[in-house]
């Protein structure tokens, strides 16, 4: 079985003399999550609905596992779930009947379509309202039905669009589960997303695109390390206890490959260390064995921003 | 490339993309399912039973002998004048916003996104406007029907079953057109509001100025042809002649009354036509 595989061959797309995306080449291939991060007006829904045939590509080819989508849309999007912007569902229509809809037109076998219905509903919590009409719901109630109609079939390659949108934070954080869980189930998640810290959390690489020009596409820790003014090799601690400047350099600061330590606040540090991810484990493993009370080491949220305000420089 | 290697995902979960016929059959059955959920069918029920309720009590109230003398009468009288409104009315309401509501409310999105060729959505979604527009047109003939046999008795004549299957194919054409306004705009209010101004107003104006001041055939007119319907139902069916003062000015002018040939074809041509460009419209638009 082929890895699934998303590519954007020369893709343009103008309206009138106004270029939206410009000549994107980007191959995606293989069980993850890449984030597809830019500002407003970049061209990341542009993209998407070129991968949708949503809108046609001014040039070049959009293909969905080796399957150009504009001539062969049924075949290439067979394979694909897709959640474009937040769409409506008629109000008159339950979710039952909005997701029947969408089982029949996907040819899930009859028999399992009752099940694989409730259980997609069950799994964005909204198992309450499925017989209740969609017109009735929130517009973060319509969205959990658009991702559980996004998921229906279990599609090999998942395309989002911002898709917490509306959503509040719990289920935000719902939605973050679901991705993640589709990442171990061999997905392929290609997710535009403005929030940072989501993409930082769910994915595994990004993708950055401003005026409709692909900036980079990497792991989430080469591009921080690589753009970022840090150079991304930075880690907060935290501490259950307050600790002093004097431990903080006697006892952190002096740890093999850290350039600096430095306390943010009376129980949390920040250190830059040079090296990568084996030597931030080795860091991880050195500090909780001096026992000072860290309860949390993680990359601030603030490096994939550093990188993303680095790399685009103004907003449309 | 891989397009070859790999297989379609669907036969490894299991499970098999219907086929686009299938698939037209599923957008028909939703958008029904929609329809009889919306006040819009039920609204233009009521108008159709509103219509009828009239005829009946203006009819019991004056006796039918002021209306008609004979079956072929009545039916002339009765389905002749109101059916192209109560079909225009349903091809409005349904066919109006058909597509264009997909773009103004966003319910395309939900749609478009799957693994389905537009013109099964299009083709679906025409099916479900005129499997529902039908639903009231048989209401509408059950009543004229009922009304006819009371009065006439059950000898119900041929030419009211020709009229109803011109009433189908104009129903077709009506729909076949409003599907097309409806390709070209993305505002539901608007393209409801020019398909209701053509239909009720546009074309009977147009007709009658080509027709009584231009003096000529009013050929290109879909409501022209749509005469046929009530032409078919006449005693004797009419027939285009000079009349004097049928002219501008009390001039010497022409009469123009549609044959069935013509109107048939006017029908025919408004439906393939537009159904062919509200189809290729729909095909270019995009979800933006």
């Amino acid at each position: 079985m082929n890895a699934p595989s998303i590519e954007a061959v020369n893709l343009s797309k103008r309206y009138g003399s106004f270029p939206a995306l410009s000549n994107l080449n980007l191959k995606i291939e293989g069980s993850k999550c890449v984030g597809f991060l830019g500002p407003n007006g970049a061209g990341k829904t542009t993209t998407l609905k070129i991968f949708t045939d949503m809108i046609r590509a001014s040039e070049g080819r959009a293909l969905i596992n080796g399957i150009e989508v504009h001539p062969n849309k049924k075949k290439a999007l067979e394979s694909a779930g897709a959640l474009i912007e937040s769409p409506e569902i008629y109000p008159s229509l339950t979710p039952r009947e909005a997701l029947s809809m969408v089982a029949e037109l996907r040819g899930l076998p009859k028999g399992e379509r009752r099940k694989t219905i409730e259980d997609a509903v069950a799994e964005v919590k909204m198992d309450e309202w499925l017989d209740k009409k969609v017109g009735k719901f929130s517009k973060g109630m319509k969205q959990r039905i658009n991702i559980a109609a996004a998921l229906l079939s279990d599609p090999e390659v998942v395309l989002l669009d911002e898709p917490t949108t509306g959503l509040d934070p719990r289920g935000m954080s719902e939605v973050r589960d679901i991705v993640k869980s589709l990442k171990k189930r061999n997905r392929l998640i290609f997710m535009s997303s403005h929030l940072l810290n989501e993409v930082q959390d769910i994915c595994d690489e990004v993708a950055m695109i401003d005026h409709g020009k692909l900036l980079v596409y990497d792991t989430l820790s080469n591009v921080t390390t690589r753009f970022s003014s840090d150079g991304g090799n930075v880690v907060e601690i935290e501490f259950s206890r307050d600790i002093d400047d004097q431990a903080v350099n006697r006892n952190i600061g002096t740890l093999t490959n850290v350039n600096s330590a430095e306390r943010i606040d009376s129980r949390r540090v920040r250190i830059r260390f040079s090296g990568g991810a084996q030597i931030q484990e080795r860091l991880l493993s050195d500090i909780a064995t001096m026992k000072i009370g860290m309860i949390s080491f993680h990359s601030p949220t603030s490096a994939l921003e550093d990188t993303y305000l680095n790399l685009i420089k103004d907003t449309l | 490339m891989s397009q070859l290697r790999t297989a379609p995902a669907s036969s490894r979960r299991g499970h098999i993309l219907p086929s686009s016929v299938s698939q037209v059959g599923t957008v028909t059955k939703y958008e029904l399912v929609n329809y009889f959920r919306s006040r819009r069918f039920f609204v233009l029920l009521i108008i159709g039973f509103a219509i009828s309720g009239i005829l009946t009590g203006l009819v019991a109230y004056y006796g039918v002998s002021t209306f008609a003398s004979s079956a072929l009468g009545f039916y002339a009288f009765w389905w002749g004048y109101s059916i192209t409104f109560v079909i225009a009315i349903n091809g409005i309401f349904f066919g109006g916003d058909a597509i264009s509501g997909e773009f103004q409310n966003k319910t395309g999105y939900f749609l478009v996104a799957n693994p389905l060729r537009r013109v099964s959505i299009y083709i679906g979604k025409w099916l479900g406007a005129f499997a529902a527009s039908l639903m009231v047109f048989a209401s509408y003939a059950a009543v004229t029907i009922g009304n006819g046999v009371y009065y006439f008795g059950i000898g119900i004549p041929y030419q009211f079953g020709e009229s109803l299957l011109f009433s189908i194919l104009y129903l077709m054409a009506v729909l076949g057109f409003t599907f097309f306004f409806s390709s070209l705009f993305k505002s539901s209010s608007i393209s409801i509001l020019v398909t209701a101004i053509l239909f009720l107003f546009a074309f009977q104006i147009i007709q009658t100025l080509v027709s009584v001041f231009a003096q000529i055939e009013p050929w290109f007119i879909l409501t022209y042809g749509s005469g046929i319907i009530g032409n078919v139902l006449a005693d004797t069916y009419p027939t285009t002649q000079p009349i004097r003062g049928a002219g501008p000015g009390g001039r010497e002018g022409t009469t123009f009354a549609v044959t069935i040939p013509e109107g048939l074809t006017i029908i025919l041509g408004y439906f393939v036509v537009t159904a062919i460009l509200g189809l290729l419209l729909f095909q270019r638009k995009e979800f933006t």
